[in-house]
């Protein structure tokens, strides 16, 4: 006989606070891993300029902490990542709604930017906050993991995908990544943290490039292949020498995660989702 | 660093080549996407303009809204190339300065050569740094487009580099690689 799992109640009030404060801290707070890998750039640019603007880069960090002011005015378009334990059982309403409520909520407390319009082809009325991008995975247990990446779109509109013929080598995968950035220039905020996802189908591949810029830079691949891949994008990319603002240096890019998942055997899905320099995430586990 | 102000004359144009650091004090005018394809509209239809577009200094921006006690929020630069299409009326209206961040089009550097203007570049992502250098904000045009609607920005010590000088030189063009 199965044993009897609990259920434990979480409020949509409860959610809908911790999503507003997730904004907020996202947008004023860097990422510790993405602070560091600004300041190790620093520390190896030899480039004059370049060491200037990443020194501002970091004072900005620090200036926003301090004001709670956003990092950047393009607090972006909400991505919430949700990692829903099934044993949850949500309560006192909508879960969908009580995520927007709190991109409302943490946006409006925080004055960060109405960036969302709600009719792409159409393009009518005021931006408001939300709704965000929401992406839930059911996983065992009892716990909600709430992730928010706020996407700035200077770096988003740089994003691509390419359906890859499935004898298509590593070396022209890795060309494409490389090329992708390239193409992306000063236009996406170097230097940038590239995500790159590999597999399922395009809209997963996508997905996985956005869930790759989760990944803290202070970590390492767990699979050895793809650490060597990343270490290789890596290179290839501060070869570019791109640099801040475009204006060349050593510091083109921090940090480069792929995710993988399985696809088909007549293809090979991959997508590349740039971050600017300002990449923002927060998580809580509630 | 070389001090430059607003309204920017052609002479003060002149001086500037690709590449040099100054900082930029007076009045600058926000003004992106939609703001760009309205006014052109307005320039098309022959409509009188929002402000004077001579000698003045556009800034692509779209700040966050301003906390109390503060002039006004985070305010970095937003993306120059989607401005590119809208640029050519603007600057055959007299506008002498722009400041965003990446690259322009052939078309916009010849018309920056053309036009004696002249294309600066900021700091990308510095949105709460840049907001210390704003003396004063005010929404002037196109309200409900709200961080779309025109700003007038009064800046002072306003960090810019030059990107295209009036002689069509190009720094981000001869630094990458």
């Amino acid at each position: 006989m199965a044993r009897r799992l609990s259920v434990r109640r979480v409020s949509t009030g409860q959610i809908t606070q911790t999503v507003a404060e997730l904004c907020l801290r996202a947008n004023t707070k860097l990422r510790g891993d993405v602070y560091q890998a600004l300041a190790r750039a620093l520390s190896r640019e030899t480039n004059p300029r370049a060491r200037r603007i990443i020194q501002i880069l970091l004072e900005n960090a620090d200036c926003a902490q301090e004001a709670q002011l956003a990092i950047c005015q393009d607090t972006g378009l909400a991505y919430i990542f949700v990692e829903l334990g099934q044993q949850v059982l949500i309560s006192g309403g909508d879960f969908r709604q009580a995520l927007d409520k709190g991109i409302d909520q943490g946006y409006k407390q925080g004055a960060l930017r109405n960036s969302i319009i709600q009719q792409p082809l159409r393009r009518m009325n005021g931006p408001g906050f939300s709704p965000g991008i929401v992406h839930i995975d059911i996983v065992p247990g009892k716990r909600i993991k709430l992730t928010v990446l706020p996407k700035g779109f200077g770096s988003e509109n740089k994003a691509v995908v390419q359906m890859f013929k499935p004898t298509a080598s590593i070396d022209q995968v890795q060309q494409f990544v490389v090329g992708a950035v390239e193409r992306a220039g000063a236009d996406a905020c170097p230097p940038f943290i590239v995500g790159v996802g590999a597999g399922g189908g395009l809209d997963q591949a996508a997905l996985l490039a956005k869930k790759a810029l989760l990944r803290p830079l202070n970590s390492r691949n767990r699979d050895r292949f793809l650490a060597q891949t990343e270490k290789a994008l890596l290179r290839k990319i501060n070869q570019l020498h791109i640099g801040p603002l475009g204006l060349g240096g050593r510091s083109t890019c921090l940090g480069v995660n792929i995710l993988t998942c399985p696809t088909h055997i007549a293809g090979l899905p991959v997508a590349v989702n740039i971050s600017c320099h300002a990449l923002r995430s927060a998580t809580r586990i509630i | 660093m070389r001090k430059i102000y607003t309204p920017l004359t052609e002479k003060q144009v002149e001086l500037l080549k690709a590449g040099d650091e100054v900082l930029l004090s007076g009045v600058i005018y926000t003004m992106r996407d939609r703001a760009h394809a309205r006014m052109v509209k307005e320039i098309k239809k022959k409509r009188l303009l929002p402000f004077s577009l001579h000698n003045q200094v556009i800034y692509y921006c779209g700040p966050t809204p301003a906390k109390p006690g503060r002039v006004i929020g985070s305010c970095g630069p937003t993306t120059s190339s989607r401005m590119d299409a809208f640029t050519v009326p603007l600057l055959k209206k007299g506008l002498k300065g722009m400041i965003g961040k990446g690259k322009r089009s052939p078309q916009v550097r010849q018309a920056i050569k053309r036009y004696k203007a002249v294309y600066f570049l900021t700091i990308g992502g510095a949105g709460a740094y840049l907001s210390g250098k704003v003396k004063q904000a005010q929404v002037l045009a196109y309200h409900s487009f709200g961080p779309e609607a025109v700003y007038r920005l009064l800046v002072e010590n306003f960090p810019l580099i030059v990107g295209i000088d009036c002689g069509g030189r190009d720094a981000l063009r001869r630094s990458s690689k």
